[in-house]
């Protein structure tokens, strides 16, 4: 059986044979504990600049920030952004309380559908899980309420996220996915899928230059809801 | 794949007479370069991290076996099913085997070297099935059926216009008054007619930059998001893997990935970064029904334990290919397998063997800018300088190199005879070139003035003016 094989060449290489149980162990608990390496300076900075760092980060990268202060201004702050854009008023949107909840009749115009992204999709809703301050990134995991189809299909993506739910690095995003989530066929915490996104989608093909909108959406706009007092009175 | 590694100087003389190449690599040239400088000016533990990342490897790879059927089992308890294949042709079996039982008429997917190692996309031809190419460089590769000269930018020996000659001529239906003046315009074409091929697939097959062991996860990272459409629009998803890409946690992984998009494309990070863990879940609404990991080997278990285990610590950045001054003159095609540039120079050999592959490792001038770039550290000069070794021990390299080599080693051992016979061989050159300033051709150097002139000795030999300064102190 090539497992077999597999297994015993690469034995044979490290001359020996299957680890003993004391170092299987102690392999194991590496894995248990998942120790941290090195975690770039950039991002220990106090609360209200990890907030700042994060979305110059997103500019950085292409993408747009649109701070609120209330929830209620969210519908108000979608219609405008489309309006601006020249986008239809009609947006898929994640089938997740936070955003289901949102005062959409405030905006009688603005055709809400939630659902997963499909084809023909112009202008999606995402639900943001974490915010990673050190290269602006974005962390979304797939769930029922998080459909990953929203990520892709449509030609702009528009991602909610609470200030509260930045976090400094990739590290502290991963646990807080270990503390907070649950998946019901492993046991363990790791969805189906993890993406993480930075800016819209991008191509260097032709000529080793950068050219925006490729296969994914062309743009990338993040509600950003100021739920951290000290993270709006740096606003 | 076929290889054509052992015309490696014809190939690199037809590169260098290439205007075309030329003129792609001119362009090139410098924008990786100083993209990726300018990323690591921007992070200062930029350099402790590369050692981070050399230690997580090594530490891996000590415990390979045990990182394996740790990753395996966690896919496997997530629903997902590995495949465990020796060899090249097993792998391509396998994926066969999983395409055919979903019915596939056509199969989509992202950019991977190890398909290309596999020879994947012939395979599923010759069985009726379509693959089809999404990453931008590798679609147009696939469109003239060529292989990629680059192992993260596939079109990079193609100019502007030869996309759009391309374009028009493949897509057939395509109005000849559509203009194609700006890469954007580039770009929208491939975006709309890969839009239908996305949803048209059965099958989506990725490669993996890593695999994660403590949690069962695939992951891929990409620009362009073509990826990610590959493995959540299809029935099923096959992520193919080689073995040494497994790392043991995420955040043993998320450290390699702040040193991945730095040295590759200079990004502080990819646009998608993306963990796939085993197939849909219950009460989800997308995704995959069915993921599959091909667990490939070809030849990399044979490298532990011998002093390339090394070169199992790459990470495919390309930086090493980007700096190299050899990649830069000829381009990616000329090492005539998959992997070109330092990397290639060292992993060809080791893959297909010394006896095809070894003018890679001789075309080098040890410059070393490959290792100083390199994320995870791998010395890949010493390593061509262990396929020189190899070669030699072999009997591989030619009967000139040999016998040059034998006469240079009894005098080198000889040290009076050798410093007599520079002598001799200077004052004889000094003689012959009295007033030439440099021969254009001379006898038992015409390896030497077949591409340049040789200067015409000055002064004495080393030994000579070492001696005299040394008296003068």
């Amino acid at each position: 059986m090539s497992k077999d094989a597999i297994l015993t060449a690469i034995r044979r290489g490290l001359r020996r044979g299957p680890l003993p149980a004391d170092q299987q162990a102690m392999l194991g608990g590496r894995l248990a504990t998942h120790p941290r390496h090195l975690i770039p300076a950039r991002s220990r900075v106090a609360r209200p600049e990890q907030v700042a760092l994060f979305i110059r980060n997103v500019e950085k990268e292409f993408g747009t920030v649109r701070r609120v202060a209330d929830a209620a201004e969210i519908p108000a702050a979608i219609a405008e952004y489309l309006a601006a854009q020249n986008l239809p008023q009609r947006i898929a949107i994640a089938p997740h309380p936070e955003l289901q909840g949102l005062d959409w009749a405030s905006r009688p115009m603005l055709q809400v559908e939630a659902r997963r992204g499909d084809p023909e999709d112009s202008v999606s809703l995402q639900h943001g899980f974490a915010g990673i301050a050190e290269t602006g990134t974005l962390m979304l995991p797939s769930s029922p309420q998080r459909p990953t189809t929203l990520n892709l299909l449509p030609d702009t993506e528009m991602v909610f996220l609470r200030a509260s739910r930045i976090v400094g690095a990739y590290e502290e995003a991963w646990d807080l996915l270990r503390a907070e989530n649950q998946d019901a066929r492993t046991g363990g915490f790791m969805p189906r899928n993890v993406m993480f996104v930075t800016g819209p989608s991008r191509s260097a093909d032709i000529e080793q230059t950068l050219e925006l909108g490729a296969h994914g959406p062309r743009r990338l706009h993040i509600l950003l809801l100021d739920d951290e007092r000290e993270a709006a009175a740096h606003a | 794949m076929l290889t054509t590694s052992p015309a490696f100087k014809d190939n690199a003389a037809r590169a260098l007479d290439d205007a075309g190449l030329q003129k792609a690599l001119g362009k090139a040239k410098g924008a990786f370069l100083q993209r990726r400088a300018e990323a690591v000016s921007r992070l200062p533990e930029f350099e402790a991290l590369r050692d981070i990342g050399r230690d997580i490897k090594n530490h891996t790879l000590a415990n390979l076996d045990f990182y394996l059927e740790t990753f395996a089992a966690n896919v496997e308890r997530a629903g997902g099913h590995v495949h465990w294949c020796s060899t090249a042709e097993e792998a391509r079996a396998a994926v066969l085997d999983i395409c055919r039982k979903a019915g596939a008429r056509t199969v989509t997917k992202g950019k991977s070297m190890i398909s290309e190692e596999l020879g994947i996309n012939d395979h599923l031809e010759k069985h009726g099935i379509e693959p089809v190419e999404t990453d931008l460089g590798e679609y147009i590769i696939q469109l003239r059926r060529e292989t990629p000269s680059h192992i993260i930018a596939p079109a990079f020996h193609l100019n502007r216009e030869d996309w759009e000659a391309d374009f028009r001529r493949a897509h057939t239906d395509l109005d000849p008054d559509r203009v194609f003046h700006e890469r954007r315009d580039i770009l929208t074409e491939a975006r709309t007619r890969l839009r239908q091929k996305f949803l048209a697939a059965d099958v989506g097959i990725t490669g993996a930059n890593f695999l994660v062991a403590e949690t069962g996860s695939s992951v891929i990272v990409t620009n362009e998001g073509n990826g990610d459409l590959t493995q959540t629009l299809p029935r099923v998803h096959i992520a193919l893997a080689s073995i040494e890409k497994v790392v043991p946690t995420l955040e043993d992984c998320v450290s390699l990935l702040r040193l991945l998009a730095r040295s590759a494309t200079g990004q502080d990070f990819s646009v998608y970064t993306t963990f796939s863990t085993g197939a849909r879940r219950e009460a989800e609404i997308d995704g995959p029904q069915e993921y599959h990991v091909v667990l490939v080997d070809n030849g990399r278990s044979s490298m532990v334990g011998t002093e390339f285990q090394e070169m199992l610590r790459c990470i495919r950045c390309a930086a090493c290919m980007n700096h190299c001054p050899v990649y830069g003159a000829v381009g990616g095609h000329a090492y005539g397998w998959v992997y070109p540039g330092p990397m290639g120079s060292v992993l060809t050999p080791s893959l297909i063997g010394v006896e095809k592959a070894g003018h890679l490792p001789n075309a080098s001038t040890f410059c070393g800018k490959c290792e100083s770039v390199c994320p995870v550290k791998i010395p890949l000069p010493k390593m061509m300088r262990h396929w020189r070794e190899r070669e030699f021990e072999r009997h591989l390299s030619p009967q000139g190199v040999r016998s040059g080599l034998g006469l240079w080693a009894w005098f080198a051992q000889r040290p009076g005879a050798y410093r007599f016979a520079s002598r001799l061989g200077v004052a004889l050159m000094g003689l012959l070139g009295r007033g030439k300033g440099a021969f254009k051709s001379l006898p038992l150097a015409g390896g030497w003035t077949a591409g340049r002139d040789l200067p015409v000795p000055q002064g004495g030999t080393f030994m000579a003016q070492y001696a005299k300064r040394m008296r003068n102190r």
